[in-house]
């Protein structure tokens, strides 16, 4: 149990994947590490991976607005891809969809930025 | 009809919220409920925990919280109970996106995601009292094994 976050830098992308389950617990520990990873030079963007996200609650939604409309606010895109269907229901739900960029995958999701994986 | 019930009690962390989800699940798995179902049920124990640590008890992590779970055949009730601060308006408390506390990023989801992942979603609260949330839901009869 628990969550795991690995950042990447792909090019001025920051690629975020999270590993494990996102609840009020763990979304304080992640908003943390979040805002830290996202301080680091010459980052534009950011892709948000939650193919491995075994559980979320409204409480991942929330930390997950909070970073987006940080973003927005610097003029920052965050884009989320991989989702899966019980994490997917709770983004329709919430109707966070109509808000923020939804790709099928990372690798689509990191085109979008103009980052060309080899 | 076959009743089944069982009730703990824990501290107001949120470190219980994945203790309290998963020990929940467990219990429900004696009705042999899909896996959609099973996130389900963890989901709305997620959230209403999490209501109590946050606003029932104001993230006052010496409190407790109560979990009675009842199973009747193929119906699971849950009922959630602190003795914390209560919630003066319920019906507002209960509209999507509200929240008392948007500078804790909270989405205002809570109550939303309950009523949608269960059939009945019933909640009394006393202001200086406490708050009980009573939730329902039948699993889906035609995937039950016949007795």
């Amino acid at each position: 149990m628990g969550l795991t976050v690995d950042y990447e830098l792909k090019e001025t992308i920051l690629l975020a994947r999270l590993n494990g389950e996102l609840d009020h617990h763990t979304a304080s520990e992640l908003k943390e590490s979040w805002q830290l990873a996202l301080q680091q030079p010459g980052i534009k963007h950011m892709v948000l991976n939650l193919e491995s996200l075994s559980f979320m609650d409204s409480s991942g939604l929330g930390v997950i607005l909070g970073r987006y409309k940080e973003l927005k606010a610097e003029g920052r895109e965050m884009v989320v891809c991989s989702l899966t269907p019980a994490v997917d229901r709770l983004f329709q739900l919430s109707g966070l969809f109509k808000i923020i960029r939804f790709e099928e995958n990372e690798r689509y999701a990191l085109e979008t930025f103009g980052v060309v994986l080899s | 009809m076959n009743t089944n019930m069982m009730r703990f009690s824990f501290s107001s962390q949120s470190r219980n919220e994945a203790f309290a989800r998963v020990t929940v699940a467990s219990f429900v798995s004696q009705l042999d409920p899909t896996m959609d179902e099973l996130t389900e049920i963890k989901t709305v124990v997620s959230e209403a925990v999490t209501n109590s640590i946050i606003h029932g008890y104001n993230s006052d992590p010496d409190q407790m919280i109560t979990i009675i779970c009842t199973l009747s055949d193929d119906e699971v009730e849950l009922i959630i109970q602190d003795e914390g601060v209560g919630i003066p308006d319920v019906d507002e408390a209960m509209e999507p996106l509200y929240t008392s506390k948007p500078d804790l990023e909270r989405s205002g989801m809570g109550f939303t995601i309950m009523e949608n992942f269960m059939d009945h979603v019933y909640v009394h609260s006393t202001e200086g009292e406490g708050t009980t949330v009573t939730m329902n839901k039948q699993f889906n009869r035609s995937k039950a094994m016949s007795q």
